[in-house]
């Protein structure tokens, strides 16, 4: 009697668990996995010349003229350098922020820098950029008042995301600031540390996890952007607009497929660097 | 780790059973012809099916959602009982997309959409009998490349516009009449605009038409592999003076306005624009080359569910009254000739050269090049997958 008990317990336990648990995980295999499987497996196809439609016979043609296009190569160093780029600019300006905010601000400063770094958030990314298209144009704003703009092309397609994606990269760091303990600074200086000594050798380590998650999405956000490039680019072209191309100007959906495996891999191998450094660990 | 493996294998499994499930929905069109698959137009006309799902050009088919004023689709619907749904496309290959659906029943195409609608069979020859309206159209438009293949049409022509060249006067003093001003374009270095599209590189190759009479190309969009290379060499040429290129119609407003681009190419459109806002002084001319252009054709879907609602649709959106409104509205020259005695601008048609078939006559309109030569030349002509590729090497 009891045993029994024990068993519908331990099943409707199950039932709960199962009930909380498939929607999320059918989403993950079926959404995401299922159609990243979909997107290797149509590389691998190719299309019907006259007409666009995908023809379903194995080929590696695709892989082949990624890894070898000259156009391709080009454009792929130069969005990998635009989301380093990114990255380290968000990285320079957050984790000062970040540290006042956390450790300096009054309560009352910090929630208003709080508020400050996450209201861009509301607004539309369409508006921002093209806010920053107004900013830089020739007579625009920026050369009224400091005589100089950069135009417009890659600085600005660099400067416009930077802008984006900056409170992604501050969030982070701010609340990896802020679980510092401060009898850990306290205590370093009662040693008689140096405020730098602490700062590098205390605090850094223990934020470190915090700036390389920010990384991730400043990173990985950069990497597959192909908007603010067209508004503040010039004449710019990064790997998503060759992919958007393919895909939708050319209708060669194969080779789309073929392109985009080019972010992903990026995105998968700084993943890894960034688990090797650890920082994943804690996060 | 038995466990491990078994649950990967389950993963596995579902992806594959999703693949094949939803490979099963992509194929469309059918394989390669150099004909159209063969199909009958509507015979006759029978009463509206009380609805009609349309894909078109922003500001084609206004329904008052953008402006009160400018509606012609309330009217449209009193008169037949067809309820209009709109799906607005904002490039050909949008459209060609939304077509292969099967869930439209027509489209407002322009000529690089046009033939890989009739050949993949999304389209349905047209009965022009059945459009009273036709017969008044342009003759002009009527019977060609790009919207009829061997003298059967498959649409009704909606309005038609050419490619300009246009500068600013302030800054481009020598009031340039050849489209040597944009190849290469050295003189305005960084403030030069060109159409981000691969069918831009027809501009080219119709200028080197005209100049290098060596590479002996005929039509600018049958381009054999070295005359599309010439085409291309001229575009990197350029590329190196380009400050931006434009897809988006107000963004080229915008960037002649803050003096981005200074010269380039142009719609009559975007001309209007900037003369009304009166920010710049600019100039739009034909230059003696002869342009491209882009003449739109609505067409009726071969699997359109409301067909009769579809043609009195094309011959409601071609009846002089509202041909004059959509041509006004969009800034292009009306299809139907009788349009011009309704516009309300009386020099509408004088500006856009609406009936004058010489000025038409200088016009490339734009077609989806292919590897059989739209201008029945051969076979060895590239298409447009390639000018795609072609384009983004240019950009680099």
């Amino acid at each position: 009697m009891a045993a029994d008990q024990g068993v519908t317990q331990g099943v409707s336990r199950r039932i709960r668990l199962a009930f909380l648990l498939v929607p999320p995980l059918a989403w993950l295999v079926v959404a995401y996995l299922g159609s990243l499987g979909v997107l290797l497996l149509s590389a691998f196809w190719s299309t019907d010349e006259f007409t666009g439609a995908v023809v379903r016979t194995y080929t590696s043609d695709n892989i082949v003229r990624v890894l070898t296009d000259a156009v391709f190569r080009t454009a792929t160093l130069r969005t990998i350098g635009i989301a380093l780029s990114v990255t380290v600019i968000c990285i320079v300006l957050a984790v000062p922020l970040a540290l006042y905010m956390a450790k300096v601000a009054s309560p009352r400063v910090r929630l208003a820098l709080v508020v400050a770094v996450t209201t861009p958030l509301w607004a539309s990314y369409l508006v921002k950029a093209y806010a920053w298209r107004m900013l830089l144009s020739p007579e625009g704003p920026l050369h009224w008042a400091a005589g100089y703009t950069p135009g417009y092309g890659l600085i600005a397609t660099v400067l416009t995301l930077a802008y984006l994606w900056l409170p992604y990269m501050v969030i982070p760091v701010f609340a990896a600031f802020e679980r510092v303990p401060n009898a850990l600074i306290d205590a370093s200086s009662d040693l008689g540390a140096a405020d730098t000594t602490t700062l590098r050798t205390i605090v850094a380590p223990l934020v470190f996890p915090g700036i390389a998650a920010g990384s991730i999405f400043t990173f990985s956000l950069s990497m597959g952007d192909y908007i603010a490039v067209t508004i503040v680019g010039g004449k710019t072209q990064m790997l998503g607009n060759i992919i958007y191309g393919q895909l939708v100007t050319a209708n060669n959906q194969p080779l789309a497929a073929a392109l985009s495996l080019i972010p992903l891999t990026a995105i998968v191998l700084y993943l890894l660097a960034m688990r090797r450094t650890g920082a994943l660990e804690n996060v | 780790m038995r466990n491990t493996t078994r649950r990967v294998g389950a993963a596995l499994a579902a992806c594959a059973a999703l693949v094949a499930a939803c490979s099963s929905s992509t194929t469309s069109g059918g394989g390669s012809s150099t004909a159209p698959p063969k199909m009958e137009p509507l015979s006759a006309l029978g009463n509206g099916e009380g609805q009609l799902n349309l894909v078109a050009w922003p500001g084609y088919a206004e329904d008052g959602s953008n402006d009160p004023k400018v509606d012609w689709v309330h009217p449209f619907e009193q008169k037949t009982g067809c309820k209009v749904n709109i799906k607005v496309g904002n490039t050909s290959d949008e459209m060609v997309q939304l077509m292969r659906s099967g869930q439209y029943d027509g489209v407002s195409a322009s000529g690089d959409a046009t033939l890989r609608l009739i050949y993949a069979g999304d389209v349905a020859p047209v009965n022009t009998k059945l459009v009273g309206n036709y017969d008044t159209i342009s003759a002009f438009l009527k019977d060609k490349p790009w919207n009829s293949v061997d003298g059967q049409m498959y649409g009704i022509p909606h309005g038609w516009g050419a490619n300009l060249l246009m500068y600013n006067t302030d800054v481009v003093k020598d009031a340039p009449d050849s489209w040597g001003a944009v190849f290469p374009g050295a003189a305005n270095k960084g403030k030069v605009t060109a159409y981000d599209s691969p069918i831009y590189i027809a501009d080219a190759a119709l200028y080197l038409s005209k100049t290098k009479p060596e590479l002996g190309i005929k039509d600018p969009y049958s381009l054999t592999e070295d005359q599309l290379n010439a085409a291309v060499d001229l575009l990197k040429e350029q590329h190196a003076n380009i400050g931006e290129y434009w897809s988006d119609y107000t963004k080229a407003v915008q960037a002649f306005e803050s003096g981005t681009s200074v010269i380039g190419t142009s719609w009559q459109v975007i001309a209007n624009m900037l003369t009304s806002d009166n920010k710049v002084k600019i100039a739009a001319v034909l230059p003696k080359e002869g342009s491209t252009g882009w003449s739109d054709t609505w067409m009726v879907s071969s699997k359109a569910k409301n067909p009769n609602c579809m043609y009195k649709w094309m011959d409601w959106i071609t009846s002089p009254e509202v041909n004059a409104q959509v041509a006004e509205y969009f800034g292009e020259a009306p299809a139907q000739t009788k349009a011009c005695e309704f516009t309300s601008d009386k020099n509408f048609c004088a500006t856009y050269h609406a009936t004058d078939a010489a000025y038409a006559e200088k016009i490339s309109y734009w077609t989806t090049p292919q590897k059989q030569c739209v201008d029945g030349s051969g076979n060895n002509c590239t298409a447009y997958s390639e000018w795609v590729d072609k384009w983004q090497q240019i950009k680099g």
